[in-house]
């Protein structure tokens, strides 16, 4: 098995082979973060670009330091500090990168699809999504798969329930690309102001009516945040309202199999989405995320960097 | 077996070949006092288990025995279009002032040592790595040599040498390919 693509944008232009071998080296890649010695010299000499449209704190800080464990120079460049504040365009500032001879850069940006624009217009450099819009999230979908077979050894034939704002969420279709492809089958729940229509023509998805229903029996409950930024304010009443119907609390969990694990892509709401006892308990598997997401990122570097340019 | 292969060790030649190497090992170290064994993914590692296996035999003492991946570490990363897949490095006991054997089947260039002497130093600060190899078969592209050596064979680069595993991975022959 050979990773040829130069970018990652969506784990929807990978195949499951491909999706395997990203989730075997960022299980080898795991080591490196647990020696003194976090370092490697693979990307000796690679320019990484870490271009944030949005605000992230996780995701940048763990690109940055996978990139820097492999040994490769990161730069980043923020909306704040960036020219697009000066009225700029994304393919003029692409072009101005590209005079600086990055090899890889990783960007979020709030359009979907951005990354195939700037992926044309900078054919000889690597471009990897952090998130574009409410299309995908590749690298937090691997991660989380990867967290998800450490628990259960295995991505196939797994129940998992994805519980809020899929309409604005890329984790979710992410998530949804990726697990639907491994074999697993995905239950989506979520106030129907915030279900896209159409989301079962994505794969083995099944839209529930309500969250007891998707997370009954589920392996895995991955709940969304309430992406507030996003929304105008008609898609829910008020977060009350919402966490009453939608919010994972100890009662509830116990619809799901007694050793299901519970998942957030984060950042948490406490009492919204989750109640704080769901968030700190004994199935939350959150933080493992947070540190799975690492060494995902270091298997895209690596492989991004062996992808054949144009 | 195809007419351009030939066997250079057995699955016994090889034992003898190890035997020997656990001998000179012990000789040379005097005992299994610091030794730690590190093969090199893959066949390093499956032989560096033979050998753990053979020292605790002799010695009636088990040595620490790992393996480390040298992907990462790999000075021809861009020639190969696609990356190789990255294998597992398993050291679990610390190398500081350990005297560290370094255990690979076949030894050619030397490039490949060199990028797994990088990568042990990364783990900690052994107090000496020596080299044990099953076969030597020359054309060293940089300054470095074996401590233990299974067999020398002169070959031309034209030729191959691999070490046939089975699927317990225990060594079953070397074969040259023409």
């Amino acid at each position: 098995m050979e990773f040829k693509h130069k970018d990652i944008i969506a784990l929807r232009d990978l195949n499951r082979e491909e999706i395997e071998l990203l989730l075997a080296t960022a299980e080898n890649m795991r080591e490196i973060n647990s020696r003194d010695i976090k370092k490697v010299p693979t990307l000796r000499g690679k320019t990484i670009i870490n271009l944030f449209y949005e605000a992230s704190t996780r995701t940048r800080t763990s690109f940055e330091i996978a990139a820097k464990r492999l040994s490769a120079d990161t730069v980043n460049i923020s909306p704040s500090t960036s020219s697009s504040t000066k009225g700029e365009t994304l393919a003029d500032t692409a072009l101005n990168l590209l005079a600086m001879k990055p090899d890889i850069i990783v960007m979020r940006h709030a359009v979907s699809g951005s990354h195939y624009f700037l992926s044309k217009k900078l054919p000889n450099c690597s471009i990897i999504n952090a998130g574009d819009g409410a299309h995908e999230h590749p690298s937090q979908g691997l991660l989380d798969m990867l967290t998800m077979k450490d628990r259960f050894g295995r991505l196939d034939n797994l129940k998992v329930a994805i519980v809020g704002d899929i309409t604005h969420s890329r984790v979710a279709r992410s998530n949804i690309q990726g697990l639907t492809k491994m074999g697993s089958r995905v239950f989506l729940a979520g106030p129907p102001t915030m279900m896209p229509p159409g989301v079962e023509r994505l794969g083995n998805v099944t839209v529930c009516a309500t969250m007891k229903e998707a997370i009954q029996d589920s392996d895995v409950v991955m709940m969304l945040r309430i992406q507030q930024e996003r929304q105008g304010k008609t898609l829910m009443p008020n977060t009350r309202e919402y966490s009453r119907y939608f919010g994972l609390n100890p009662e509830n969990l116990k619809l799901a199999k007694p050793d299901a694990m519970v998942m957030h892509p984060g950042p948490i709401n406490r009492g919204v989405e989750m109640s704080s006892y769901v968030v700190d308990g004994g199935q939350s598997h959150i933080l493992k995320q947070v540190e799975n997401g690492v060494a995902v990122r270091m298997a895209m570097l690596y492989h991004v960097c062996g992808g054949e340019l144009e | 077996m195809a007419d351009n292969t030939t066997v250079l060790l057995d699955e016994s030649g090889i034992k003898r070949a190890l035997t020997r190497i656990s001998h000179e090992i012990l000789e040379r170290n005097k005992g299994v006092r610091d030794i730690a064994l590190i093969g090199i993914r893959s066949g390093g590692a499956h032989l560096a288990e033979e050998i753990g296996n053979c020292m605790e035999v002799i010695e009636g003492e088990r040595v620490p025995v790992g393996a480390v991946d040298i992907t990462l570490y790999r000075d021809d990363i861009k020639s190969h279009g696609a990356h190789l897949p990255v294998g597992k490095t398993d050291i679990s006991f610390s190398l500081e002032a350990k005297r560290v054997v370094l255990v690979d089947d076949v030894l050619f260039t030397g490039r490949t040592i060199r990028a797994a002497m990088d990568a042990l130093m990364d783990h900690g600060r052994p107090s000496s790595i020596q080299l044990a190899v099953l076969i030597d078969r020359g054309h060293r592209e940089l300054p470095i040599r074996a401590d233990f050596v299974g067999r020398n064979v002169p070959t031309s680069l034209k030729e191959n040498v691999a070490v046939m595993f089975d699927e317990k991975n225990k060594p079953i022959a070397v074969v040259l390919e023409k």
